[in-house]
């Protein structure tokens, strides 16, 4: 039979902000277990918490850049659970009144609709050592923000693909907007996946089932692929769905299950009795409105529309923050978009994807850039330049003046040995007069280069050599 | 003069700051009294370093400190920690747990001068009003010791009563500090909901929580508030209101007031032990030219229910964190995670305790959340709405602070719902987040004190310690 599926997303991504969501501990990855910790996250008797005002402004950001609307009242509850890496043994979370609701993000052709946006705070992390197991509450009241697609509403996310590029577009708005950083490999984005499938062209849902805390994109497209295999085989032998939670095993391709509906925790959220409600103005609003920065769509336009860079660069340099933000950088201090573009499309690009991470900074690129472009080095050399000082921290200039790459004789100079090859290579030259031949040409300009020792401009010379023989 | 243990928190500190004592001497003299009435078991815990303490305020006092609580000995309940103290909510679960910090009300003593004596016995986890639910004992009655001091903050009040100390501090959810000051014959304030910083205050259910002050006379009591109160970055919760000169207020004007009596009050006091003595207060009020008017706060009634409900939902969340992970006791006998929580809170916590947790889930589960949390919270909001347009009326409002004077020890703990009809006249201030403070006043059965409530407005404790101040007064001619 032929089925509709129906693909629903929770993504979690930790804010960045100084503290935490509710004490004054730092927000920090990677200190030494328990080291931010006070007693109103390691939930000693006694202690409250308070509302970190600039994570509710991320979560606001985080809206904004998805098209949300805001609620003017936002409502922290608690949801109640044991486990030892939950201090409270409740999450501060937001049920009845998130702070985003009704957003939306472009995936392909589709406008994906979003439910909600929810500010609430992450749990510590078990740490298993031998029989031992221990608690880091580091990341205990990290603040959190989770995102829930509205899978009741068209258009849905039908694929792994469709999922994917959401996730990616969302995880770029994200980091563009300067409210996460999104980095994978520490956590710092985590999803949930829901599926249903029905037959093609029915209006009724079918019995979803979650899938939580895949790690990475790649995993994540293949649990799709696999859950969505899985529910077919099952209702095309005449099987039925059970709701339940699987747990997705990278290593071995497969999932199983880890509770179903009947098994479900029960939440008993409620108001936090600790914590106000959350006033959130409409001044509030529109001041973080007008420090927005751009975010890839707008900033694509922009490359569009203003540099006239083509679509593919465009997006291969706006897929990275980092080198967008060097690629405008350097734009402010030498504005030639296509000429710098040509630079991150090549070279800058090559090299994030075998070391991850931009070792140059932005006065020592645009030199390089300037100088090829006005003919004062030779591409060649300046891309091996580019290599030999990336990472260095070496100046560019004065590596370049050291090493003699400049073309820094003057055009006089390079003349005068051109005059001499040309008395020199006499019968070169009666033998060009005589046949024409351009690769004639090319051994005089090759002969010139190499008197001057690569410091002339070879075009320079060909056409000077053209002058004179002609 | 005065024996040292008869002073009033105002005479001890004038007089240490005037060195006519020391706060060594007040300190020692204190913790003899509590020695000799250790039979009690008011006391739970008397701090070594006291006596010491005294002496560094002494020296501070010779160098220029001027506290206005200079050299007082103060009680705490066991549920509001005092850095390197061990705090333990009189359960066994937290036997032995040392709090880790100041809270914000013991920072305050401190600044001002106060020395803390020991830490009182209370009823576990403030869930009780009898003291009988303490792990480490009953506390007795300080007038007849067959009987219970009230609860939960029985040790504070028992404490007061017997000159353990001018000032207790004891907390309130419900009614813990107005009905065992009713008991046990002292004051007991619980001020409006906000009034004072929760930080550092074990939580039992946090919307209605407020530490409430256990005194001898109105103008300690005032002092004590003047000292604690106010907003503290540390709880959002703390009301900005301006904190008033309390104790430069007493004394004034009150043929202005007037109070009001809930006609609803007057019908649910019918047949019990406190309807004469209600009346005889009115009686004596109109006396003193006090003008009274009916008012009518309709869902009174529904006060009682409304806190079973809200109350033991927070509390069940608050207390989860109790769960043998952290700090709590576990259980030797747990082998696994799942041991570790059922093995430690089973033993770890009391029955009293354990039947809120209980009552507390299952109206906070799904499916029966909207049939009574939400519920309760609507008919909080009401309640609210209806004192405020009764406050429209009237400046202060009484009520019975009991049911009647103080049971034998024993005599309820079979029925816990018999213990929770105790609460009748108390919760509704809890409930409402208004002030209300508890006057020693008449005498019931077997000659045992008797307490009336004043509430006031939110925020409007000025006005209770006025026509406080006035009763005392016309009391004492």
């Amino acid at each position: 039979m032929q089925y509709d599926v129906i693909i629903g997303l929770e993504v979690h991504a930790e804010l960045k902000t100084e503290s935490k969501c509710f004490c004054s501990c730092k927000n920090e990855y990677g200190s030494s277990p328990n080291r931010n910790c006070c007693p109103v996250c390691m939930a000693l008797p006694g202690a409250l918490p308070v509302l970190n005002k600039k994570a509710v402004e991320q979560t606001i950001r985080a809206g904004l850049a998805l098209g949300f609307e805001i609620n003017q009242t936002a409502i922290f509850e608690r949801k109640n659970y044991f486990y030892p890496d939950l201090s409270k043994a409740y999450q501060i979370s937001q049920l009845e009144k998130p702070i985003c609701i009704n957003g939306h993000l472009k995936v392909f052709d589709k406008e994906i609709p979003i439910n909600r946006i929810h500010l609430e705070e992450d749990a510590g992390k078990l740490i298993h050592q031998d029989d031992l197991s221990m608690i880091d509450y580091n990341r205990c009241g990290v603040p959190l923000i989770e995102l829930v697609t509205d899978a009741l509403v068209e258009p849905h996310i039908e694929t792994a693909d469709e999922a994917i590029e959401f996730l990616t577009k969302l995880r770029q708005i994200y980091i563009y907007a300067g409210v996460a950083d999104c980095e994978m490999e520490k956590g710092q984005m985590r999803a949930d996946v829901n599926i249903s499938l029905r037959p093609k062209g029915s209006k009724e849902f079918g019995t979803k089932v979650e899938m939580k805390n895949i790690m990475g994109f790649k995993s994540i497209h293949r649990a799709i692929n696999y859950e969505i295999e899985r529910q077919k085989e099952i209702l095309d032998d005449g099987g039925v769905i059970v709701q339940e939670t699987r747990k997705w095993d990278n290593d071995k391709g497969e999932s199983y299950s880890l509770r179903t509906k009947e098994n479900a925790e029960d939440y008993r959220y409620f108001p936090d009795p600790d914590l106000l409600a959350v006033n959130i103005s409409n001044e509030e609003i529109q001041k973080i409105k007008e420090s927005m920065p751009l975010l890839p769509d707008q900033l694509k336009k922009v490359f569009l529309e203003e540099y006239g860079l083509n679509e593919y660069d465009s997006d291969v340099i706006l897929a990275n923050k980092e080198v967008s933000d060097l690629y405008r950088a350097c734009l402010e201090m030498y504005f030639q978009p296509k000429s710098v573009a040509n630079w991150f499309t090549t070279e800058i690009l090559a090299r994030i994807k075998a070391e991850d991470k931009i070792q140059i900074d932005k006065e020592n690129l645009v030199w390089i850039i300037k100088s090829v472009d006005e003919k004062k080095i030779r591409r060649n050399a300046a891309k091996d330049l580019l290599s030999y000082i990336w990472g260095t921290g070496l100046n560019a200039e004065a590596e370049a003046k050291k090493q003699g790459i400049m073309a820094d004789m003057s055009s006089d100079a390079v003349f005068e040995i051109l005059d001499k090859v040309l008395q020199e290579k006499a019968s070169v030259v009666d033998q060009f007069k005589q046949e024409q031949d351009p690769k004639i040409l090319n051994y005089l300009v090759g002969q010139v280069m190499k008197e001057t020792r690569g410091k002339a401009n070879a075009q320079e010379v060909m056409e000077k050599l053209k002058e004179r023989l002609s | 003069m005065k024996e040292i243990i008869k002073l009033s928190a105002v005479e001890i500190r004038d007089k240490v700051l005037a060195k006519e004592l020391s706060a060594k001497q007040v300190c020692t003299a204190f913790i003899e009294q509590i020695k000799k009435n250790e039979k009690y078991n008011a006391v739970l815990e008397v701090f070594e370093d006291a006596v010491f303490k005294a002496e560094e305020i002494d020296k501070k006092i010779s160098s220029g400190f001027s506290g206005k609580l200079a050299g007082v000995p103060i009680i705490i309940k066991d549920n509001i920690l005092y850095k390197g103290k061990i705090c333990s909510c009189s359960s066994k679960f937290l036997e032995n747990y040392v709090a880790q910090y100041d809270s914000t009300v013991v920072k305050k003593l401190l600044q001002e001068g106060a020395i803390i004596l020991g830490r009182a016995n209370m009823d576990e986890f403030a869930m009780g009003s009898s003291t009988e639910n303490s792990a480490f004992g009953v506390t007795h009655n300080p007038i007849d010791f067959d009987r219970v001091p009230g609860g939960s903050s029985g040790g504070s009040a028992c404490a007061v009563a017997l000159d353990m100390c001018p000032i207790a501090l004891g907390t309130e959810t419900g009614g813990s500090v107005r009905q065992p000051a009713s008991y046990c014959g002292v004051y007991g304030l619980k001020p409006s909901y906000g009034r004072i910083s929760r930080y550092g205050i074990v939580a039992f259910a946090s919307s209605l929580d407020q530490v409430g002050i256990f005194s001898k006379n109105v103008q300690d009591n005032a002092l004590m508030l003047e000292v604690i109160a106010g907003k503290d970055e540390n709880d959002s919760t703390s009301a900005n209101e301006k904190v008033e000169n309390y104790t430069q207020e007493l004394g004034g004007n009150v043929a202005s007031f007037k109070v009001g009596v809930p006609k609803e009050i007057l019908q649910m006091s019918k047949g019990l032990p406190c309807e004469n003595n209600i009346k005889n207060f009115l009686e004596f009020l109109k006396a003193k030219k006090i003008e009274i008017v009916d008012v009518s706060i309709k869902e009174i009634g529904l006060g009682l229910a409304t806190y079973y409900i809200i109350a033991p939902a927070e509390a069940a969340s608050n207390l989860a964190r109790f769960d043998g992970v952290k700090y709590t006791t576990r259980s030797k006998n747990a082998r696994n995670l799942q041991e570790i929580y059922k093995k430690s809170r089973s033993e770890g916590f009391g029955k009293e305790v354990k039947r809120r947790i209980m009552l507390g889930n299952y109206v906070l589960s799904s499916g029966f959340y909207d049939a009574y949390y939400k519920k309760a919270k609507a008919v909080q909001n009401e309640l609210i709405k209806q004192f405020d347009d009764a406050f429209k009326q009237c400046d202060i409002i009484v009520l019975p602070t009991t049911i009647g004077t103080a049971y034998k020890i024993g005599s309820k703990s079979n029925n816990p719902v018999d213990t929770y009809k105790e609460d009748i006249f108390t919760v509704t201030a809890n409930i409402a987040g208004l002030p209300s403070l508890s006057i020693p006043f008449g005498k019931g059965e077997n000659n045992l004190p008797l307490g009336v409530q004043l509430m006031a407005k939110k925020f409007d404790e000025k006005s209770i310690y006025k026509l406080a101040k006035f009763i005392e007064s016309s009391l004492g001619e």
